[in-house]
């Protein structure tokens, strides 16, 4: 017979924190699979009505595909559903990002006026015709929106630089900065004739249908170096989720580490809406849902933010285009229509399921 | 082998928080307990000491060697310094908490904690019999949990200085008196240099080996909490009459009273 020596008490709650490390491990994983899935769901919709057994045979074996078949599938549908998983992902890691610097779960980049700067961009390009970018050809309204999305951000780092790094200036100049941007928009609308205003209008409610290999491409290492890059601060990032001073007293260098996530989560906005235009709500909803899910332990939250909202955003791809057969809806319109109502579910409802 | 704090000068703008303040010598295994009433510049001692607010003028030095030199990170290795604010309700455990102050000062992609830290975060669960509410999210407990749980994140850091501000304010009386006896234990044992802010004056009589009476931004007083607490410093930056009184058990016992004029 053996005899079993009891644990003692704090050894049990090493075995709970693996317990739920393993637990928030294993929701990694889940949300991979899930993203798959989401992928394969909405490479499978579309108009043209191809059975799925057509649409995966040809992923799988392009070479032996209709071309028909091969255009649909690898030239219109593919890049449309990857560039929603990778704008969901980096929309997702940038409001993850802008949550945890500012303490404050309303925080995303949209709300901190980088979108509205990107629609000044794109309406002086459609607008006027000009160009920031010297010899930007098709993608000036592209070029525009990222040089001034990205001008915003620089804008707030300074600005905040300036006036001490705390989360209260960087809302407040954010704050700033959408209204100036929504009424320099709003006085290009003003001046604009019927289908520049038309053009603008379709610009800021956002569409995948921008979506390119290249910019599929640009977007994919852009996470790439992004996740990492925030990953590599989650123990900084979480000690500053217990406030600035307990941060400071563990060594933390809160103002660096507040800009260095400023910068990261302004570059992954600025490209995500340069490229397909306004998407809200993603970048709120995917890290509450990864906040309910796993809490804020960085190390695990900034990987299922990141997760859940490419496959929220991939999910409302498919949504956009059942809705009417036939018609694919801005993906924009039915995330802030889908958005809204599921957010207020969300904080109604679960108050509280970390693991 | 000590913690000096020498000439010590701060203001907040206009305003003088600190005037040439000193502490002497502080051993390592001593625990100091720092009194002095509300706005006295306590917390922005620690804060300058800790070396998150930058001193106009004075130094801080530990076995000889002037701090100011050294980075934040190198400096919070150091010396660690728990604020009064304990009060952040988010999504984490205690045990998460704990191990959390171990591994602020990693930068890289050892994301995962070694056996070593979870060995720390057990043995600080353990002196502190945090068990019982390990698991829970900070969110759920109450405040003296709380700040149990924020003491336990000061002695898992194995720093050489720990600076307590106010560390029992939230906690019952049992609580009180084993946490300073934690203290005064890691303190002896680790021989590191523990300085706490305390307000009650009884409660830092009985654990301390030095008292340090804080009044206008200076140090009024230092020594022995027997003589220091009988000097007339302690009435004076009070404006109360003091009464010391040893009791059968032989722990001395501090009495303020407010006198009548």
């Amino acid at each position: 017979m053996t005899a079993v020596l009891p644990m003692p008490a704090s050894a049990t709650a090493t075995a709970d924190y693996r317990r739920r490390n393993a637990k928030r491990l294993k929701l990694v994983l889940l949300g991979l699979v899930a993203l798959v899935l989401a992928l394969a769901l909405d490479v499978s919709i579309g108009p043209g009505n191809l059975p799925l057994a057509d649409v995966l045979r040809t992923l799988v074996d392009p070479q032996s595909a209709a071309p028909r078949l091969s255009v649909i599938v690898w030239d219109l549908r593919l890049p449309i559903a990857l560039m929603a998983l990778a704008v969901g992902a980096m929309l997702g890691l940038s409001g993850a990002g802008m949550q945890t610097i500012l303490a404050n779960p309303l925080a995303d980049p949209f709300t901190l006026g980088v979108s509205a700067a990107a629609t000044v961009g794109a309406s002086v390009a459609i607008v006027f015709g000009w160009s920031v970018l010297p010899g930007a050809g098709p993608f000036i309204v592209t070029a525009n929106a990222f040089v001034f999305a990205l001008g915003a951000s620089l804008v707030l780092f300074f600005m905040t630089k300036l006036r001490g790094v705390s989360a209260e200036t960087m809302i407040l100049v954010g704050i700033a900065l959408l209204f100036t941007c929504n009424a320099i928009t709003a006085l290009l609308q003003y001046r604009s004739n019927e289908v520049q205003l038309t053009q603008i209008v379709f610009w800021t409610l956002g569409s995948l249908a921008r979506a390119t290999w290249g910019k599929v491409g640009v977007a994919a290492v852009l996470i790439a170096v992004a996740l990492p890059f925030f990953l590599m601060r989650g123990w900084a990032l979480t000690a500053l989720r217990l406030g600035d001073e307990r941060a400071e007293s563990m060594g933390v260098r809160v103002d660096r580490l507040r800009l260095e996530i400023l910068i990261g989560t302004s570059l992954l906005a600025a490209v995500s809406v340069s490229f397909v235009g306004g998407i809200g709500f993603i970048g709120l909803v995917g890290p509450h849902i990864a906040r309910l899910l796993v809490g804020e332990d960085q190390r695990f939250f900034l990987p299922v933010a990141t997760i859940a909202s490419a496959v929220l955003l991939s999910l409302a791809s498919s949504l956009s285009k059942v809705i009417t057969p036939g018609v694919i809806y801005p993906i924009g319109i039915i995330t802030a229509l889908i958005g809204v109502p599921f957010f207020i579910s969300l904080v109604m409802s679960i108050r509280s399921r970390a693991v | 082998m000590a913690l000096a704090i020498r000439d010590l000068d701060f203001r907040y703008g206009a305003t003088p928080i600190l005037q040439g303040l000193g502490t002497g010598e502080l051993p390592r295994g001593e625990l100091a307990a720092l009194v002095g009433p509300n706005g006295s510049g306590k917390s922005t001692l620690f804060r300058c000491a800790a070396g998150l607010l930058r001193p106009r003028a004075g130094s801080v030095s530990l076995d000889g060697a002037d701090l100011a030199g050294l980075s934040q990170r190198e400096r919070a290795r150091k010396v660690f310094y728990l604020s009064q604010d304990t009060e952040a309700r988010v999504a984490l455990s205690v045990f998460d908490i704990i191990l959390l102050a171990r591994k602020s000062l990693h930068r890289g992609f050892a994301l995962a904690a070694s056996p070593e830290d979870t060995r720390a975060v057990e043995g600080v669960i353990e002196e502190l019999g945090l068990a019982p509410f390990a698991s829970r999210d900070i969110a759920t407990l109450s405040g003296g949990q709380r700040q149990l749980a924020a003491i336990g994140q000061a002695l898992v850091r194995e720093p050489d200085v720990l600076l307590l501000d106010e560390p029992t304010s939230a906690l019952d009386v049992r609580r009180q008196l084993d946490v300073m006896a934690t203290i005064r234990e890691a303190t002896r044992r680790r021989g590191i240099v523990t300085v706490a802010a305390i307000h009650d004056l009884s409660l830092a009589a009985r654990f301390a080996d030095r008292v340090l009476v804080m009044n206008g931004g200076r140090i009024a007083q230092a020594g022995t909490p027997e003589s220091v607490l009988a000097h007339k410093a302690v009435s004076e930056t009070y404006a109360v009459g003091v009464h010391l009184e040893r009791s059968a058990r032989g722990t001395l016992l501090v009495e303020p009273y407010i006198q009548v004029q």
